[in-house]
């Protein structure tokens, strides 16, 4: 190969894979210590997955003691924790971090052209932050959990619960420090670091999306910490903020909370659209349709998604007007929506459409992701609100957002950029496998959960009336085989990185900076600095074939 | 074969019982919008499926074709047309939620207080149950709500409607059953450890054996309410100042509930439960006009149920209860 410099640094043998970011230096210390965005991302992909297996144990948790009517596994207020756990870890710890932290970290520098993030010691400190504020709800998890759900609200939390909210709420509150702090590295990165010639109009949609997640970050997440301090200034010092009985408002609390993490919803959800619009260029080869328009209506929907909160709220006794008023709004994100939809579903059109893993995560995630994003439509409509609010509706409804597209988004951008991150390829046959299995899985686990809730199961029940049984049943069988589906990638991605074949440089003949690196990439990124002639996702019939070969590294251009 | 398939939809009905007008209203509403759904979730699919097969990659180093002309049209096409579709979903949704926040004149006026974990429901005739609200058919039923400590939900699944049950405040639920049955009740906001079994019915009788209930000597409670709100209107001494007399200290409160009363400040309010109800627990915030703020707080020293008993009594005090003093 011609990546050969003159200076390798004394390390054995470096002929035969090269010098890259992982080969580099050695050793604990080079990692804990490391200001290399390419590693921090591989420190968030270690402890984001941590947190996804204790998540992903307390659902299995609850699946079961829901097969049965009764509360026969576990005591009420295990089960309490259970699913406030669950929640907690699974939004402020996998996904909220899960594509910043690893897929964006790793691949925004490297999508623009750039050395590494604007500030590389506050990105290792992003994690470092993470970390602890993990640590901090891993100790309340142990020393007994919390039981107050996810949402906290007041004023259970503040006077009526005894459990840890204190321990877990100061672990969001630190946790969220990171998160504003990896926002606005992104967003510096993306203004001052692009490489010559890449322009706003030729940025990968990718970087659109976190650019607008990070927005949100940084706008939001200081409400949150606002909220939790107001929560502690309650409940250990009793100031009347939210208890009525020492002069608060509990309904106040929620629009505190909401106006943060329904936000919160878009930083989840927007990074993976950006996955979503990378992995269908790709494999139809094809600029995405209406460019222009996917990447502002990223934008439309961080700026939307401050002015729905209030839909948290439609049965609180708010003014029917406010109601009003917000449900309009709410209506209004799913433009955005929609236009990100169509234009996917059209850049197909005449594309040259491979099935390769990523691909079938992606196309998952549009089927998933209307169907979650329309039966919002349907939450945010006043009127079938009444009924189907606080049920099993808007459980599988946030699920299928949630995990149908965030997590389907996820798995798919770490299968296509797994030959880059680890320079390896992983079966193919297993990861085929394994997307249908987790996209039967997940089905057959959250539909029958908005049959559930129409029929009026309320959420966060423990027990319920026999006649809910069948589809409980059907819900946790689901769950089985959605946790199977999760089961075979862990093991196969951990097997190809020992035993996975070498990956070229660019495995899929995709176009993108990213793919113009060798894989993995070396420690600066790039050998030159590249210059950017050509607009984002061009792909001609020379440059595919052109992509396809191996070393042909430096020398790619379009006129 | 049909037998145990029936079988299997009696114990796992796929549609909760009906027993309002508005229930009806609400799923009209809902499958209408499934039908939305179902159509462009099918669309993308359907689109998807298609795809993938023709624009199957045929030779490696294939690529996409990039389409021709002005594709601004169909751009416009999907921003207009899922506008105007959820304007009016909208529209309709908000119709209902109107409808569902306004009760019908001459509504049943019931009370009910939530507390971990159990619903205390008081009938207009002073009759108390608890976790069983019994109501005749055909005739609407207005729920004035609130907690005795943390936030929780009323929600009756069969009449499609809920509202949360909030402490510090009065919240107001409302239906008209039309079909004789029992229901779920459930408790559909989070309030602690036995939230699944702050759960009930809600029973609905044909008019005349709800006078027989009333009558009868089921649910709990022996004296009504409104002697009960007498009784603490004279042990919490509210009678040294509220007098039937134009001599009084305090506002006359014979003929008060549903008039409007001024304040010393020029605003003015109607005089409803949530007013009586910030009288007594935080007297200071609105003073009648004419009258010093010399009442104490009665905040701490009575239940919810306490202050519902002397809304009551309040309420039933006429005007011409008094022999001819009131203004």
């Amino acid at each position: 190969m011609s990546t050969q410099t003159e200076f390798v640094i004394p390390v054995e043998e470096a002929p035969e894979p090269g010098d890259h970011y992982l080969n580099h230096t050695f050793g604990l210390a080079s990692w804990l210590l490391t200001k290399d965005h390419k590693r921090i991302a591989i420190l968030y992909l270690i402890s984001i997955s941590f947190f996804f297996v204790l998540g992903g144990l307390m659902a299995v948790l609850i699946r079961l003691e829901l097969t049965t009517p009764e509360g026969d596994l576990v005591q009420p207020d295990i089960y309490n924790r259970l699913f406030t756990m669950h929640g907690v870890l699974m939004i402020f710890f996998f996904l909220i971090p899960a594509i910043p932290g690893v897929l964006g970290n790793f691949l925004i520098p490297l999508m623009i052209g750039a050395k590494d993030l604007a500030f590389p010691k506050i990105n290792l400190l992003s994690w470092y932050i993470y970390v602890i504020g993990g640590l901090f709800t891993f100790y309340a998890l142990v020393s007994g959990g919390v039981d107050t759900g996810w949402t906290f609200y007041a004023p259970l939390s503040t006077t009526f619960t005894s459990t840890h909210v204190m321990a877990v709420a100061l672990g969001i509150f630190i946790a969220g420090f990171s998160s504003i702090l990896t926002g606005l590295n992104f967003v510096v990165t993306i203004h001052r670091m692009r490489a010559p010639g890449m322009t706003w109009s030729r940025l990968p949609l990718f970087v659109w999306a976190h650019y607008a997640t990070s927005i949100i970050q940084i706008l939001g997440t200081p409400v949150i910490a606002i909220t939790i301090l107001l929560l502690a200034a309650e409940r250990l010092f009793h100031v009347g903020i939210f208890d009525p009985k020492v002069g608060g408002d509990p309904v106040l609390f929620q629009h505190f909370f909401w106006f943060y993490s329904h936000p919160a919803v878009y930083i989840m959800i927007l990074p993976s659209m950006g996955v979503v619009s990378e992995l269908i260029a790709a494999f139809a080869r094809k600029k995405v349709f209406g460019y222009h328009f996917v990447a502002f209506s990223s934008i439309a929907i961080a700026v939307l998604g401050f002015l729905v909160w209030a839909h948290h709220m439609f049965v609180a006794g708010i003014s029917v007007y406010a109601a009003a008023v917000f449900s309009v709004l709410s209506m209004l994100v799913a433009i955005p929506s929609a236009i990100k939809v169509f234009n996917w579903t059209t850049t197909l059109y005449k594309g040259s459409i491979s099935w390769e893993t990523p691909m079938l995560y992606a196309l998952g995630f549009i089927g998933l992701f209307t169907i979650g994003g329309l039966t919002g439509v349907m939450l945010a409509t006043l009127g079938i609100d009444l009924h189907v609010h606080d049920t099993y509706f808007i459980v599988a409804h946030f699920h299928y957002i949630m995990v149908g597209g965030a997590i389907m988004g996820y798995m798919g951008g770490l299968h296509y950029w797994w030959p880059k991150i680890t320079g390896k390829l992983y079966p193919k046959f297993w990861s085929t496998v394994s997307a249908l299995i987790i996209f039967v899985g997940f089905n057959v686990t959250f539909f029958p959960q908005f049959i559930l809730g129409y029929l009026g199961m309320p959420r966060r029940y423990h027990t319920y009336p026999a006649e809910f049984q069948v589809l409980n049943v059907m819900s946790s069988a689901g769950a089985t085989v959605l946790g199977l589906g999760y089961l075979i990638p862990a093991i196969y991605l951990i097997w190809s990185m020992r035993y996975g074949k070498d990956a070229s440089d660019n495995p899929w003949g995709a176009v993108g900076l990213e793919w113009e690196t060798s894989s993995p990439p070396p420690v600066e990124n790039f050998e030159t600095p590249p210059v950017v002639t050509w607009e984002a996702y061009e792909y001609h019939e020379s440059t595919a074939m052109h992509s396809l070969a191996p070393s042909s590294r430096g020398s790619y251009r379009v006129g | 074969m049909t037998q145990p398939l029936h079988g299997f939809l009696r114990d796992a009905p796929l549609f909760p019982p009906r027993a309002s007008e508005m229930a009806r209203d609400i799923d009209f509403l809902f499958f209408s919008t499934l039908g939305v759904l179902i159509f462009f979730s099918t669309l993308i699919a359907s689109l998807i499926f298609y795809f993938m097969v023709r624009y199957h990659r045929r030779s490696p180093n294939q690529v996409g074709r990039q389409p021709q002309g002005n594709t601004m049209l169909l751009e416009t096409a999907w921003i207009i047309v899922p506008l105007i579709l959820t304007l009016a979903i909208f529209t309709w949704g908000a119709q209902i939620y109107f409808a569902a926040a306004r009760p019908p004149a001459g509504a049943m006026q019931f009370y009910v207080v939530g507390k971990q974990w159990m619903w205390k429901i008081e009938h207009p005739s002073g009759k108390r149950e608890i976790n069983e609200l019994h109501v005749p058919r055909g005739q609407a039923v207005k729920l004035r709500m609130t907690s005795e400590d943390v936030i929780h939900s009323f929600y009756v699944p069969a009449m499609r409607v809920k509202a949360d049950v909030i402490p510090g405040k009065y919240t107001m639920l409302w239906f008209k059953p039309d079909t004789v049955g029992t229901y779920h009740l459930f408790c559909s906001q989070y309030c602690g450890a036995e939230h699944s079994h702050m759960v009930g019915r809600v029973v609905v009788m044909e008019p005349t054996d709800y006078e027989l209930f009333i009558a009868g000597a089921g649910g709990t409670g022996g004296t009504s309410s409104v002697a009960s709100g007498e009784e603490l209107f004279v042990t919490k001494s509210c009678n040294t100042c509220h007098r039937p007399d134009t001599t009084a200290r305090a506002p006359m409160l014979w003929g008060l509930f549903g008039k409007t009363v001024a304040f010393h400040d020029g605003r003015t309010t109607v005089a409803d439960e949530a007013y009586i109800r910030e009288s007594i627990l935080n007297p200071a915030a609105k003073v009648v006009s004419g009258y010093q703020p010399i009442m104490p707080t009665y905040r701490g020293q009575l239940s919810e149920e306490e202050i519902i008993q002397l809304i009551r009594y309040i309420q039933s005090l006429k005007p011409n209860a008094v022999d001819g003093q009131v203004r």
